[in-house]
């Protein structure tokens, strides 16, 4: 059974100026264990889509389409079986650590914290389980005693990862985990996570503008462009050989280093991702597309099958399929 | 020291030299002890050429790059431009930052958000008294990519997209017709598709304007995408430096070896544990040797080098366009 299923799911923000559609109709499925990897740019609706998954969106968005969790629809749950899913079946792991943790608090209290305010755990059992997350995580156990300021950036990462952790949920949520972070830290903590999602059974959905890092991470991988998924597919296919023009522009920014091809020629792409008040017509991505046809300012693209278990929306990969 | 020239390298030696570090070291005061952020570099920039200076945070690259800019006064060493010392005598570092220009990361938060395009990009000409100022502006913003120049004038920074932004910093630095950019991560904070689009603009400046660059960086596919040159720092020296084909796909510092090795597509990972070490601790011997993964496999001691890796500092890399490292053991076993 999946864990996680997403149906149709839309977001849309009202303000003063009118709604603006942050994700559009977006529908996915996560299997117990599985890791997907949701990647795009910002304004492309993937921390959104993040953050409609516990409902931790303010006030003035309106979700549509349903999410079920294990199940249970989310829209649904009463605010109290919302408090017990948050931390204990699903966390988050939000990009920028450096803000995350309360600088006058020590570490230990605050992993800790979810343990006790869920009642997982007495005061006692608490600090033994902090210093089996730290752990975990990779740090001493004194590391407990620390403030914030004491860390370096990578450690502060691995404190809100121990936090994530803390309730043992089925299902972690990680926004931009390495951004901030140095090459080797990055790695440090890439291969931890890798380890938690193989050794503890944990699903992950993992976040990134990255596709290089979420191709090493995940198994599957989601390109969103406009609050749109545009490319879906197993992440090795989706990252060595992207159907949609999009997907092919991200995969191809970051270079491999040693491949002749992007030596003294960074890739890049044309144009601005759109306002989503004024999204264009057709095609979302038509305006900044390298091989957009004229029908692609009118067509409404869908997610069409471009191979075994992969989709994508554009017309050329419906053109191709249709041919074969 | 190992050397390995070919006549292809031997052009490369050729481009006069522009900027340069001479021994430079800068130390600082932290809570009571000596931080040693820069131990002893030397890093030449030629005419026209890029090159990348890589490492983790910590190292000190970015305190390099500020004193190369006259920020910071060096503790001992010397920075040269044109041939010269470096006159730190106000008048003469007011004349010196015309030549040689800061590109910040983050332009979110350089760019006063109160102040229009135009209004930022005229505050380096304002300074230095140049005439014509309008013109001035509106070169410098089509250098930079943003045309034509007046649609932007009037613009704030919260009007722009994020590549926008880099270019109005960009052309804030154009301004002053500078010789050298100094650009601080220039695509760290951009959308991955924005950030091909800043470097190929380096790399057009580079062409058009003949501009040298340093570009700061822990990102090694940036140097693989414009850098003629790339130099590795690990805890304020160079460990590693030369041509960028060279370095990056035959690494011979294990440091180098290491950064390389996590790289997303790379096959065999050696991920260094623990953090970068602190500049007012530097280590005695070899200043990586704690860390170095060549050392703990026990391969350095069957070359018979660990002894020196750990009590004799290897030599200070001359600013050289020749690949080379400072490593006993990438040295005895060539």
């Amino acid at each position: 059974m999946s864990l996680l299923e997403l149906d149709d799911v839309s977001v849309t923000y009202r303000i003063a100026a009118g709604e603006v559609p942050a994700v559009r109709g977006v529908s996915l499925t996560l299997d117990s264990g599985a890791a997907l990897g949701v990647a795009g740019e910002s304004g492309s609706g993937k921390s959104t889509l993040a953050m409609a998954l516990l409902r931790l969106l303010p006030g003035d968005a309106r979700v549509d389409g349903r999410i079920l969790l294990g199940g249970e629809d989310i829209a649904a749950m009463k605010w109290g079986r919302l408090r017990a899913v948050r931390w204990a079946e699903a966390s988050i792991v939000f990009q920028g650590a450096q803000h995350g943790l309360n600088p006058v608090r020590r570490i230990g209290d605050q992993i800790a914290e979810p343990l006790l305010v869920h009642g997982l755990a007495k005061p006692e059992g608490a600090r033994k389980r902090v210093t089996e997350l730290l752990e975990q995580v990779g740090l001493p156990a004194w590391r407990a005693r620390s403030y914030p300021h004491e860390l370096s950036g990578g450690q502060r990462q691995r404190v809100m990862i121990a936090m994530a952790l803390a309730c043992s949920p089925r299902l972690i949520i990680a926004d931009e985990p390495t951004t901030a972070l140095d090459v080797m830290v990055q790695a440090q903590v890439l291969t931890l996570i890798k380890e938690l999602v193989a050794e503890h059974g944990i699903s992950l959905i993992m976040i990134s503008h990255d596709l290089s890092v979420l191709a090493d991470v995940c198994d599957q991988l989601a390109v969103m462009y406009a609050g749109r998924v545009v490319e879906h597919g197993p992440s090795a296919q989706v990252f060595h050989d992207p159907r949609h023009p999009y997907a092919k522009a991200l995969a191809a920014a970051f270079p491999t280093v040693g491949d002749p091809a992007s030596r003294m020629a960074p890739k890049g792409l044309g144009g601005d991702p759109p306002d989503p008040m004024q999204l264009p017509t057709g095609c979302a991505f038509h305006p900044r597309c390298p091989v957009a046809l004229p029908e692609c300012a009118s067509t409404d693209v869908e997610l069409w099958p471009a191979g075994p278990g992969r989709v994508a929306a554009c017309v050329h990969v419906r053109a191709k399929e249709d041919a074969s | 020291m190992t050397e390995t020239q070919t006549p292809a390298e031997a052009v490369e030696t050729s481009r006069p030299t522009l900027l340069e570090a001479r021994d430079l070291r800068v130390e600082f005061s932290s809570r009571g002890r000596r931080a040693r952020a820069v131990d002893g570099v030397n890093l030449a920039i030629g005419k026209g050429e890029i090159v990348a200076l890589v490492g983790e945070s910590g190292c000190g690259k970015t305190t390099l790059a500020r004193t190369l800019l006259g920020l910071e006064r060096p503790t001992a060493g010397e920075v040269r431009f044109d041939g010269a010392a470096l006159d730190y005598r106000a008048r003469a570092l007011k004349a010196y930052r015309r030549q040689v220009q800061l590109v910040l990361q983050d332009p979110m938060g350089s760019l006063n958000p109160r102040h229009t395009v135009y209004e930022a990009v005229a505050e380096g000409p304002r300074i230095h008294g140049l005439a014509d100022e309008r013109e001035v502006v509106s070169t410098a913003l089509s250098h930079a990519g943003l045309r034509p120049p007046d649609r932007f004038f009037l613009r704030h920074p919260h009007e722009l997209s994020g590549g926008q932004r880099q270019r109005v910093v960009i052309a804030g630095a154009l301004a002053l017709d500078p010789k050298v950019l100094i650009a601080d991560e220039p695509v760290a904070s951009l959308d991955a598709s924005v950030r091909g689009e800043i470097l190929a603009l380096l790399l057009r400046l580079r062409a058009e304007l003949g501009l040298s660059a340093l570009v700061v960086t822990h990102d090694l596919g940036l140097a693989w995408n414009i850098a003629d040159r790339v130099a590795v720092m690990y805890l304020g020296r160079i460990v590693e430096s030369g041509p960028v084909e060279q370095v990056l796909t035959a690494p011979r510092h294990p440091y180098t070896q290491a950064l390389l090795s996590v790289l997303p597509e790379s096959p065999e990972r050696v991920v260094l544990t623990g953090e970068p070490p602190d500049p007012t601790r530097i280590p005695g011997g070899c200043r990586f040797h704690a860390r170095c993964q060549v050392l703990a496999s026990g391969r350095a001691a069957e070359a018979g080098v660990d002894g020196r890796c750990r009590s004799e500092p290897p030599a200070v890399l001359p600013a050289d366009a020749v690949a080379r490292a400072a490593c006993h053991y990438a040295e005895v076993t060539g």
